[in-house]
């Protein structure tokens, strides 16, 4: 319906590619009214990036930061005439290197930080109109090592906002209780003490006590830096999967270039100086850096991490050169074709067991324990071409093997045939592919 | 002839009275002192460039020798207890100021900055966050004061009958009666290890968020 509801709206946005990070507020914005862009306006005004980021919805803005500057006393511009259009109920990730002003950027939206010159209007209000503490409140706030009340149980951290907010202790303590298990803590850690947490618990308690009073929107600044790199992943996908329930609009600071290309649905580079280098979905970043900031900024590999916006499931799959463990003679001379030279063998269930060279198996005494692994599987119908990529490259045969749900052996691909679709899906922007987790 | 806890009626308490007299001249000016020092050193915490002159005046205060508190005060307030207890008061500033001071101060950022985000003012962050979390420095301060207040309330025998325990040593030195000079003595330091162990028990009643190593099993050494 809000897609619907936003398509034709604003023709000015067809005109001109990446008129999204460039276009000066429309007349919406100073009625107060918020913009909205459908997923197909933006495939359209963005010929190139639009195919493979359809499926990540972009709605209006809810918080609209109008050329902002915040200038030190000493001179220094930490931010310099920032213009951003932050998306509703989506995740936009501010980043680039330190000193680059994307937490000043941050800290003026819930003014902890007061901007000189500009204004931030959150929902077509401008945020210098409110009081303070009440704005702050809407508003989640989670920080790198979650800057905990170490006096405070776990619940009670949960349960901060809602207090303040003058909700009944039963009542916000009900409710940080129901974010524990949202954020996946368990309940027995509710009598505890932040000490007594580890680095990756404590920052779940960090964003359960964001979300707490169930605020519109999230502010996170650098929340995952302080926690090893398995932890972090995991926290990721959590929000990840948080913001699929609950669909907050999210602002996220971070200086990992692959953190925001894996979270955000809109990815601000920012340089140092406090400039916007470049406003664009992940795709279209990794696809079409603005400029040679933002090509390095992306390092080296941006090729390889863009192929984790195309799925896998449209690769010619072969079957087969696939046998069972039980195979017969017959089945086997069948199956070992001229044009691949390696069988997969597989237990009775499908499951795949590993690769056998081409002409070595004899029925009925296949020795499973002298098979060549056959590495890491891709998921056939849900992972991207970078995880079949990397199964390919990973393989000893070169052969990356795919499975099923079940993790019964879908077919196997060579690593040429994925080369081809990955051309394929270069050139042939028409093709509609989505992101998935790399 | 006597009991040991038998005092001479010069002294005009019982030893029990002259432990509780002892301890309440010890213990309000240690309690007034903190009621002065908590927005002093709020002061000192907000307006940073305060802090280091306002620790050079109460060193400065300290270095004061009680008698010479005693010399002005006496045309005031008289040969009263609120004689003996003013000038412990002020000495107690000289712990109780850097001790509220470094213990806000150490409150960590991130906490600051998250309570900040949440829309706690100033007024609530002070009390709900800096406070309790610099509890454990505070309760550490008020333990110097007081102790040290309870050894100096003795001086207060130079102003008349108003030193406590301190008259009952002076009794005992003057008399020769070694009775006194111990039960003076021990009476003090039981009186002081007494006060220190209750806040002690004080912080670990007001703390039940500090690690405390073997006692309490935490999580990570659980599972690390």
């Amino acid at each position: 319906m809000r897609d619907a509801d936003g398509f034709g709206r604003h023709p000015a946005h067809n005109r001109e590619n990446g008129s999204f990070r460039t276009r000066a507020p429309g007349p919406e914005s100073s009625s107060g009214e918020r913009s909205r862009l459908s997923p197909q306006l933006l495939a359209q005004s963005r010929p190139e990036a639009g195919d493979f980021c359809q499926t990540r919805r972009v709605f209006g803005a809810l918080i609209r930061i109008d050329s902002v500057t915040k200038r030190y006393p000493d001179g220094t511009v930490a931010v310099d005439r920032l213009s951003l259009e932050i998306p509703d109920r989506a995740i936009t990730v501010l980043v680039g290197p330190s000193g680059c002003g994307k937490t000043t950027t941050l800290r003026m939206i819930n003014r902890m930080v007061e901007p000189s010159e500009g204004t931030i209007l959150l929902d077509g209000k401008d945020i210098q109109q409110q009081p303070v503490n009440t704005l702050r409140r809407s508003m989640g706030y989670v920080i790198q090592n979650a800057g905990l009340f170490q006096h405070r149980t776990i619940l009670d951290n949960i349960a901060t906002v809602p207090r303040l907010l003058g909700w009944g202790k039963e009542r916000s303590r009900a409710r940080a209780r129901e974010l524990m298990d949202r954020v996946g803590l368990d309940g027995t850690l509710a009598r505890r003490y932040p000490y007594q947490l580890s680095g990756g618990q404590q920052q779940r308690v960090g964003v359960a006590r964001a979300l707490a009073a169930d605020p519109p929107v999230l502010l996170m600044d650098e929340p995952f830096s302080a926690v090893d790199p398995v932890v972090r992943k995991g926290l990721q996908d959590e929000l990840l999967r948080i913001q699929e329930e609950l669909a907050k609009t999210i602002v996220f600071v971070t200086h990992d270039i692959d953190e925001a290309v894996k979270l955000g649905t809109m990815v601000a580079v920012m340089r140092t100086g406090g400039r916007l280098a470049q406003f664009a979905p992940p795709a279209e970043l990794l696809t079409d850096p603005a400029d040679a900031f933002v090509e390095d900024f992306l390092g080296t590999d941006r090729g390889i991490r863009r192929l984790s916006f195309f799925t896998a499931a449209g690769l010619d799959l072969l079957t087969a050169p696939i046998v069972a463990v039980d195979a017969t003679a017959e089945q086997i001379a069948a199956r070992d074709t001229a044009d691949v030279p390696y069988l997969l063998v597989t237990d009775l269930d499908g499951r795949p067991l590993g690769w056998a060279e081409s002409g070595e198996l004899t029925a009925g005494s296949i020795e499973t324990d002298r098979l060549l692994p056959h590495g890491r599987p891709f998921a056939a119908g849900t992972d991207s071409l970078r995880a079949a990529l990397d199964c390919a490259v990973l393989s000893p045969t070169g052969w990356a093997v795919a499975v099923d749900g079940e993790g019964r052996a879908a077919g196997v691909v060579s690593q040429q045939t994925i080369a081809e679709a990955i051309r394929g899906a270069h050139a042939n922007s028409a093709r509609t592919t989505q992101k998935v987790a790399p | 002839m006597s009991g040991l806890f038998d005092m001479p009626s010069y002294l005009e308490y019982s030893y029990f009275g002259l432990v509780g007299l002892h301890l309440r001249e010890a213990l309000i000016p240690v309690l007034a002192g903190l009621l002065v020092a908590l927005p002093l050193a709020q002061l000192c915490v907000r307006v940073r460039w305060l802090y280091p002159p306002v620790l050079w005046v109460t060193t400065i205060l300290y270095a004061i020798p009680s008698l010479a508190f005693f010399v002005v005060l006496i045309d005031y307030t008289g040969l009263s207890e609120t004689t003996v207890m003013i000038p412990l008061a002020v000495y107690s500033l000289v712990v109780l100021v850097p001790a509220i001071v470094d213990g806000v101060r150490a409150v960590p950022q991130e906490t600051l900055a998250a309570a900040t985000a949440m829309g706690f003012g100033p007024v609530r962050r002070y009390l709900q966050v800096q406070l309790p979390i610099a509890a454990p420095a505070i309760i550490a301060g008020l333990r110097v004061a007081c102790v040290s207040s309870i050894s100096l309330v003795s001086v207060g025998m130079l102003i008349g009958n108003q030193g406590a325990l301190g008259n009952m040593l002076d009794a005992g030195l003057k008399y020769d009666q070694p009775r006194l000079v111990w039960l003076s003595v021990g009476g003090t330091a039981v009186l002081a290890t007494a006060v220190d162990a209750v806040l002690i028990g004080l912080r670990l009643l007001l703390t039940p968020w500090m690690p405390r190593g073997a006692r309490t099993p935490a999580v990570k050494e659980a599972t690390g």
